[in-house]
């Protein structure tokens, strides 16, 4: 950091008022304060929607919910990286700032992108336990404390998406479901009740778009910020699901 | 049910077996030209007396070939590569993993055409054939190149086969299969190329 404070703070937005609209760069120009993060810096200009030349600017769109990194909400492209806006501080970055939209999603407008494919892959792999039953099926086993740990690291992920921006196997040409929901099987199949449905999951991981699709690239692991350990997550679902393909193909 | 699982495993199980094998004995083949003309030639007698030679070379060699390299370029194809923003080690063997299929393709569909299909090669002439294919300092390059592509695609391949089908599957032993593909790489270089120098 130079010695001088700097007195405002530049940032370059992609900009695109609908899906069908052609997106172009925008630059704004906000007043700096210690400490501030992305999202901060957006919030001045939703103050004071007055772009670097001057003209009057329709206010930025983005998502953003805890403002700690817990949601995911507000994940986008930050100079040229996925990262989220509330955890990235702008004291951290070269200027001027280059903000767009995570390019693995249909676009809403300027930031804001629709992730509802996350879901959709959620469903697809039958990403929950089944606990529902016509009679109180009594308290379910214990859990050691292993398997508790490991679960921990893949529950907290955030469906923000980083993942899927970041797979080169993950785009427009493909069907990859992406490594969040693939850990997220593992997360299910771990638990001893999710575990019943072990089966369903894994042939869901078999099918169209599923685990095959991985190319071993690993910038899913690198770039999530939850450090969750997905190529670990894929790799033993590699090895679970070589083993149910010969048990399709010989227990018949 | 025959989708897209399966055609992805085969196609990482072909790379190894039996595309891999070939790759090894071919250059266990090669290597015999170090001991002279004649050892060579000896060499490609033993395999020109394998019994269904053409149904083997077919079996063996070129439909794993050829499905290897066709569903393979369905493959990159599919990707599209990020390596400037995201300049991450195992990034980077990805996109080259693309880059070396390419050259390979090219590389291995020029060799077989002109020393398989087109020389007239038997296992009488068989190294003075060899060596006027390779006489011209340019083909030699353009071998050198060649073969750096084939092995450094097999070796990366071989790791990425081996997380592939689930046997590497921690941090640990991934990287010491890392390390395990980079001491073949190396051997594969040192005996390909030496291989390559005896029929100058």
């Amino acid at each position: 950091m130079s010695n001088e404070t700097p007195k405002e703070v530049a940032l370059l937005i992609k900009r695109c008022p609908n899906p069908q609209a052609t997106a172009y760069w925008e630059e704004f120009k906000v007043p700096y304060y210690p400490k501030m993060n992305v999202v901060s810096a957006l919030m001045e200009i939703q103050k004071n929607p007055i772009n670097a030349r001057g003209e009057s600017a329709t206010p930025v769109a983005w998502d953003c919910n805890c403002l700690e990194e817990v949601c995911g909400a507000c994940t986008m492209l930050i100079n040229g990286r996925v990262r989220q806006a509330c955890s990235t501080l702008v004291d951290m970055l070269s200027q001027p700032i280059r903000l767009a939209p995570l390019s693995k999603f249909s676009l809403v407008r300027d930031l804001v992108v629709d992730r509802q494919v996350m879901f959709t892959n959620l469903r697809k792999v039958k990403a929950w336990i089944e606990i529902d039953g016509t009679y109180d099926m009594g308290p379910g086993p214990n859990i050691s404390q292993k398997v508790q740990e490991q679960a921990y690291e893949l529950s907290k992920c955030m469906t923000c998406g980083s993942c899927l921006e970041v797979c080169p196997n993950v785009n427009s040409k493909s069907k990859f479901i992406g490594p969040a929901a693939i850990a997220q099987v593992e997360l299910m199949n771990s638990h001893p009740i999710g575990a019943q449905q072990k089966e369903a999951r894994l042939q869901a991981l078999m099918g169209e778009g599923g685990i095959a699709e991985c190319g071993n690239a690993q910038n899913c692991v690198k770039a999530c910020p939850k450090n969750i350990p997905l190529t670990r997550s894929i790799a033993r679902l590699n090895r679970a699901t070589t083993v149910q393909g010969l048990k399709n193909w010989l227990n018949r | 049910m025959i989708g897209t699982f399966f055609w992805r495993r085969l196609h990482s199980l072909s790379g190894i077996i039996p595309i891999g094998v070939f790759l090894a004995e071919h250059m266990f083949i090669n290597s015999l030209a170090l001991k002279g003309k004649s050892s060579f030639n000896q060499g490609v007698a033993l395999l020109h007396s394998i019994p269904y030679l053409f149904a083997v070379e077919l079996v063996v060699i070129f439909l794993p070939l050829l499905f290897h390299a066709f569903y393979g370029l369905w493959l990159v194809y599919l990707t599209k590569n990020n390596v400037l923003p995201y300049t991450y080690f195992r990034n980077w063997l990805f996109y080259l993993q693309r880059v070396t299929a390419l050259i390979t393709l090219l590389f291995v569909g020029w060799h077989v055409w002109v020393l398989r299909f087109s020389s007239g090669l038997t296992a009488g002439n068989a190294f003075s054939v060899v060596a006027h294919a390779l006489h011209s300092p340019a083909v030699m390059v353009l071998y050198i190149i060649g073969l750096l592509a084939t092995f450094g695609h097999f070796t990366n391949g071989l790791w990425s086969f081996l997380v592939t089908w689930g046997i590497t599957v921690g941090e640990r032993a991934q990287r010491v299969a890392a390390y395990v593909c980079i001491v073949v790489f190396l051997v594969f270089t040192v005996v390909g190329l030496n291989a390559l120098g005896a029929f100058i």
